[in-house]
């Protein structure tokens, strides 16, 4: 019980093969896109791709790894004991939070203050003041509001979080837990969970997605955007857990965890990928019902009109066929969800399919028809993956992987779904 | 009544830990178990017993299947062929606004159909009296009921259970089915069980 997981030569490998891949395309994407280049809208095509890229794998990434210490926070609300057994796992997804959190918050800094006004319109001055629309939003979509906003978020993130962590691994030292200690550290830990969710919901779930990803489009709001972002983040979380667990388990690590815990799992993606579903479809249903100019250019851009096809037709449709139907017709059986196989298949597919979503939630503002989906993408896609691979194996090899002296341990064991 | 009366020895345990060895031993010895009743669900009880997996689920995918095909085509032969209606100037197979009534509909049949299909595989409807063979078995006893045919000695089922732990043993004679007929539970036999 005591040995420590070693990383396996091949996922060293990995990971520094998709860091090295995803070094390679930023500087390729550095040299030849002129990321300084002046930053009118639509002047200098490369130069927008270059940071859009970037804000769409940088926030996309640094949520997901965030969703796995909700996914700890809810369930230690919630008095979820199953999670016990592979506790250790969204740990140390959640461990990278803080890496990405740097590189996020220096992207979201040399958008803002290098004057990108191609991928935050709001940046532009002269058409904010002549702009009846965005002088109404002046007081909070402003570079003052937005980097300290910003700031406070991933700070708080990256501390409550550590928090969590920190009264986990502390409690491998101290040796079985009698009763009142136990019941006074899951008071403790479920005390840090509510403050982490609280920030969570002021942030994940309403002002973050509006700063980062909902401002492209400066004009446009939807009440569901935050919740849409969260679903989508959320959904990939839990697949990334269960990715984690599965391989994991191939090397002969966490021995209690079962069929059951791959059971419940798959129930995580296949119902988040409904409610994903749904707030896809309220937001566009709703719009498309009112039928108002300015709403409807959101839609517009994406999929175009019924006389002519927006440029990005087949990505939006795509995008509901991968991460709706396909869990939907795929993850319904009970065997499904507790198929190895079909569940590490299902997770990949999910993670993509919401990298995808946030490829259409960034780019139709930014670079309009112009996008592409080339060696950079997937390169800068690759870098983010490696860093996650990298921080997370950093957690696994350092700590043991069973939290071992966890009141809910048991309860974890014999869990039976 | 379609069932026929049929014996039952009926042995009741106070203890879960007493019954899953019981029911294996019991399935082992070659004895067909009729039904185990709870007070509450007990997990695996299901698996300890053979019983094979309930197949209420795919019945409710296929009712939730009608369901949609339903309500899309329905509302699509209303809206384009029958009375067609310029609502808000949308075009006719207007698909987004029918998502959430295709929704509703797809839950309704589902929902309904299952309810109605878990009554019938549990012998149960309106006016149907059935037969209980403890009433503690509501409360707090768990109630091993074991068929009998022609061949069966009760005599010596009733000292099987009495060794296998049961509080209270009796013998019983039951009317098993209603009026469609019956729904036999399929189970395994123990020979056909890993590890056996």
């Amino acid at each position: 019980m005591d040995h420590q997981f070693q990383l396996p030569g091949s996922y060293k490998k990995w990971t520094y093969g998709l860091i090295g891949a995803g070094v390679i395309a930023l500087l390729y994407g550095f040299i030849m896109f002129h990321p300084f280049a002046h930053a009118g809208h639509g002047e200098n095509v490369n130069s927008t791709r270059f940071w859009a890229v970037l804000l769409q794998n940088s926030v996309f990434f640094l949520l997901v790894v965030n969703a796995a210490m909700f996914f700890i926070c809810v369930t230690t609300m919630a008095m979820g004991g199953w999670v016990v057994a592979f506790r250790r796992v969204s740990e140390a997804i959640s461990s990278v939070v803080p890496i990405l959190g740097v590189i996020t918050f220096v992207i979201l800094m040399a958008i803002v203050f290098g004057d990108r006004t191609d991928i935050y319109h709001w940046l532009d001055k002269e058409a904010v003041a002549n702009d009846h629309i965005l002088n109404g939003k002046k007081g909070f979509l402003n570079p003052m509001f937005f980097s300290i906003w910003s700031f406070i978020t991933i700070f708080l993130w990256w501390f409550l979080g550590k928090k969590m962590r920190s009264m986990s691994l502390e409690s491998d030292k101290q040796g079985t837990m009698d009763y009142e200690t136990g019941k006074k550290w899951i008071w403790n830990n479920t005390v840090w969970a509510s403050l982490y969710s609280i920030v969570f919901t002021l942030t994940v779930a309403s002002t973050i997605p509006w700063l980062w990803l909902m401002s492209i489009d400066a004009h446009w709001y939807s009440t569901m955007y935050s919740w849409y972002t969260f679903a989508s983040t959320f959904v990939s979380g839990v697949s990334l857990i269960a990715l984690y667990v599965i391989y994991l388990k191939n090397r002969g690590q966490l021995e209690y965890v079962t069929e059951e815990h791959l059971h419940d799992l798959g129930k995580f993606m296949f119902a988040f990928s409904i409610f994903w579903t749904y707030l896809w479809f309220s937001q566009y249903m709703l719009i498309w019902y009112s039928n108002q100019p300015e709403e409807t250019k959101y839609f517009v851009e994406r999929i175009g009109t019924a006389t002519k096809a927006g440029p990005y037709k087949g990505i939006f449709f795509f995008n509901l066929i991968i991460n709706f139907l396909c869990p939907l017709l795929i993850l319904m059986k009970k065997g499904t969800k507790r198929n190895w196989t079909m569940v590490t298949v299902m997770a990949v597919l999910i993670i993509f399919g919401h990298w995808v979503d946030f490829f259409q939630m960034v780019m139709p503002g930014t670079l309009h028809e112009h996008y592409s989906l080339g060696f950079y993408e997937f390169g800068i896609g690759a870098l983010f993956v490696g860093l996650i691979m990298w921080g997370t194996g950093r957690y696994l090899s350092k700590h043991s992987l069973l939290a071992r002296n966890h009141p809910f341990l048991k309860e974890s064991m014999i869990h039976h779904t | 009544m379609a069932g026929g009366i049929k014996k039952f020895v009926v042995g009741s345990f106070d203890d879960e830990k007493v019954l899953f060895p019981a029911v294996k031993n019991v399935r082992k010895a070659g004895y067909k178990i009729h039904d185990v009743y709870t007070p509450f669900p007990v997990h695996g009880l299901d698996h300890a017993m053979g019983i094979r997996e309930t197949s209420l689920h795919t019945a409710g995918f296929i009712y939730a299947i009608t369901g949609t095909t339903t309500a899309l085509t329905f509302m699509s032969w209303v809206f384009t062929k029958d009375w067609p209606l310029n609502i808000g100037g949308k075009p006719n197979f207007a698909l987004p606004a029918w998502i959430p009534i295709t929704f509703e509909l797809t839950v309704l049949f589902s929902a309904v159909g299952m309810v109605l299909t878990f009554c019938y595989l549990c012998n149960l409807a309106p006016f149907v009296k059935k037969h209980h063979f403890h009433p503690r078995a509501t409360d707090d006893l768990f109630v091993m009921v074991i068929e009998c045919t022609d061949k069966t000695n009760d005599a010596e089922v009733q000292s099987f259970l009495q060794t296998a732990g049961a509080q209270e043993i009796n013998v019983q004679e039951a009317e098993t089915g209603w009026w469609i007929g019956r729904y036999h539970k399929e189970q395994k036999l123990y020979k056909e069980e890993k590890g056996y």
